[in-house]
């Protein structure tokens, strides 16, 4: 049962730290002038559309051992930042941080300005419009990011099994588990986790789909979400195809 | 309490420049879509910032380019009611109006009976806790004002109130919101297209054409001498032609072929303007006989289009009640233009 609770809790861990970093960059990023916003929305999505691979080599570069802050925090803390099962949580959450800083600017974007303004105009402060009025209207799209990115961080293999090798009972998460059994030939037990793993991925879905058709019949602005969302959850399918 | 807003704002296509004063009145900025009027709104209750000027409520600076003040919408105290409401769609009608008393009670309590108070006199106590989509857009439009209003603003901003509206209700609408603005008894300024609302609800009209105030003046005063082709169409007038003058008391209005007489003096007046309803009756100046080229019937009137004689180039109309125009219909009518009804316009 290791690898399952090991693959729940990097994900869950990884999904809270984007869920707070995610949220901020999406809302500011949203209110920057156009130059600025392009640029920045480059460098946080191309994780999206790097291989993983590329993405664990990065990492290693800065993390490992050998490596700058990898090296600091050795010497430092005497703290090893690779090759334990939390250091794949470096990577799901740079693979899955641009499926949150998307869907959340997406929804931040289609906000009705005119409602901050009338707020303000009725002396709301601006913290109040924020926690308030601009995120219980955003929500729908926020917690459909959500749920995408912890389906993402549940799927990631490429960058962990970089990052934190695959050692069971230690760090082995469900993909490097089916990878490692398919290639021991223990086709049986490879096949069980497939399964838990479609299984997983399978509720973690309907639970996207129907948060998105919750209050859909009222309008138009639930439709604009969730053609936000649409695009990223295309690019896992990929992705995972890979 | 007094207002002074004066300012200037550079905007793609004109340039806006709106000197208006207020005091304890209704003021209504009457102008086509896109002449800066609902701009103007914006940058009294804060949410855009003129270029220059400043803006004055009871002796409060609310914006000064020169002095470098520009108080932030949250603390103008200006209530500025959107052409669409603006509800939070995420709070029911309740929620929302105690959302617009915080600014002056910091007591929950305080704030949650100010509510109720509220929504009595609106009569919206029974949709209460409903959401904003659920309730119809005169109800909407009423828990937008009970919210303002429970802000205790100085100045209340009204964006296009009605025009969200269906026909049918605009009416009655009007009538409770003149009565809620009379009661609120403080500067209110508000921005319309439509000449029988601005009439209605009014004290003071500024008509505003490209971002400039072409006349601002009293109700009666605007309706009287709109001064301006704008002015003149935006109050109704459907008759307008440039004009030849012939003397200080008599121009040729070149459109219809009629040489009439002035109450006023000429001066550089460049068009004319007769109201339809004006034209009526026949007496010895400003008289003619026209032909008539097209009846259009409305619900309770006829517009009867007419020609001067001797090769006008276009008709102008004469509306009239059916009665009336059962009585004396024909190919050919007696017209009367009293001096007084034609307006002289820049």
């Amino acid at each position: 049962m290791f690898p399952l609770l090991n693959s729940l809790r990097i994900a869950g861990i990884s999904t809270v730290i984007i869920l707070l970093t995610g949220i901020p960059a999406a809302y500011y990023i949203a209110k920057t002038p156009r130059v600025i916003k392009g640029v920045l929305d480059v460098i946080l999505t191309l994780p999206l559309v790097l291989p993983p691979t590329v993405v664990g080599y990065l990492l290693l570069r800065v993390l490992g051992p050998k490596h700058a802050i990898g090296a600091w925090f050795l010497e430092t803390f005497n703290v090893k930042l690779t090759m334990t099962w939390w250091s794949a949580i470096f990577a799901t959450v740079v693979v899955i941080f641009p499926l949150m800083y998307r869907t959340a600017r997406g929804a931040f974007e289609a906000f009705d300005e005119t409602l901050a303004y009338a707020g303000r105009t009725l002396g709301l402060s601006r913290t109040y419009i924020f926690w308030r009025i601009r995120l219980p209207y955003c929500r729908q799209g926020i917690l459909a990011g959500t749920v995408l990115a912890f389906a993402r961080a549940l799927g990631e293999y490429g960058a962990t099994s970089m990052i934190s090798g695959y050692t069971p009972g230690r760090t082995a998460t469900i993909s490097t588990t089916v990878y490692q059994l398919w290639r021991t030939n223990d086709d049986a037990l490879a096949f069980r986790w497939v399964m838990v793993n479609l299984a997983i991925s399978f509720v973690v879905l309907l639970a996207v789909n129907l948060l998105e058709r919750k209050n859909s019949p009222s309008g138009k602005r639930r439709n604009r979400q969730s053609r936000a969302v649409t695009p990223a959850a295309g690019e896992i399918v990929r992705k995972e195809g890979d | 309490m007094s207002v002074l807003i004066d300012i200037e704002k550079k905007l793609s296509g004109y340039d806006l420049k709106v000197n208006i004063e207020g005091d304890n009145e209704v003021t209504a900025l009457l102008g086509a879509s896109g002449c800066g009027k609902s701009m103007t709104l914006k940058c009294i209750a804060g949410i855009e910032k003129p270029d220059r000027g400043r803006i004055i409520a009871d002796g409060r600076v609310l914006f000064d380019s020169e002095k470098h003040i520009n108080v932030p919408p949250e603390k103008r105290n200006v209530g500025l009611m959107f052409q669409n409401y603006a509800l939070f769609p995420n709070m029911t009608v309740r929620q929302n109006i105690c959302a617009g008393a915080r600014r002056k009670n910091s007591d929950r309590n305080v704030r949650c009976s100010k509510a109720e108070m509220y929504m009595d006199y609106f009569g919206i106590r029974d949709i209460a806790d409903r959401l904003p989509k659920y309730i119809s857009g005169g109800q909407q439009q009423r828990t937008a004002l009970a919210r303002i209003l429970v802000s205790e603003p100085d100045i209340l901003l009204l964006d296009e109130p009605f025009s969200a509206l269906d026909s049918h209700l605009r009416f009655a609408t009007e009538q409770e919101v003149r009565k809620v603005i009379r009661e609120f008894g403080r500067t209110v300024i508000m921005v319309s297209h439509d000449r029988d609302e601005v009439f209605r609800m009014a004290d003071r009209i500024a008509v505003i054409n490209n971002g400039i105030i072409e006349k601002y003046a009293s109700r009666d005063e605007v309706f009287r001498s709109p001064g301006t082709v704008n002015g003149a169409i935006l109050t109704g007038c459907k008759n307008i032609s440039p004009i030849k003058k012939i003397d200080e008391r008599h121009i040729l209005a070149l459109d219809w072929n009629l040489l009439l007489e002035t109450a006023e003096d000429v001066g550089n007046s460049a068009y004319a303007g007769i109201r339809m309803h004006y034209v009526n009756g026949s007496a010895p100046v400003n008289s003619y006989e026209c032909v008539v080229t097209d009846v259009i019937e409305n619900p309770f009137s006829y517009t009867v289009m007419l020609m001067a004689e001797g090769g006008s180039e276009k008709a102008f109309g004469w509306e009239m009640e059916k009665d009336k125009w059962r009585q004396i219909r024909g190919d050919r009518v007696m017209i009367h233009i009293p001096p007084e009804s034609v307006l002289l316009l820049r």
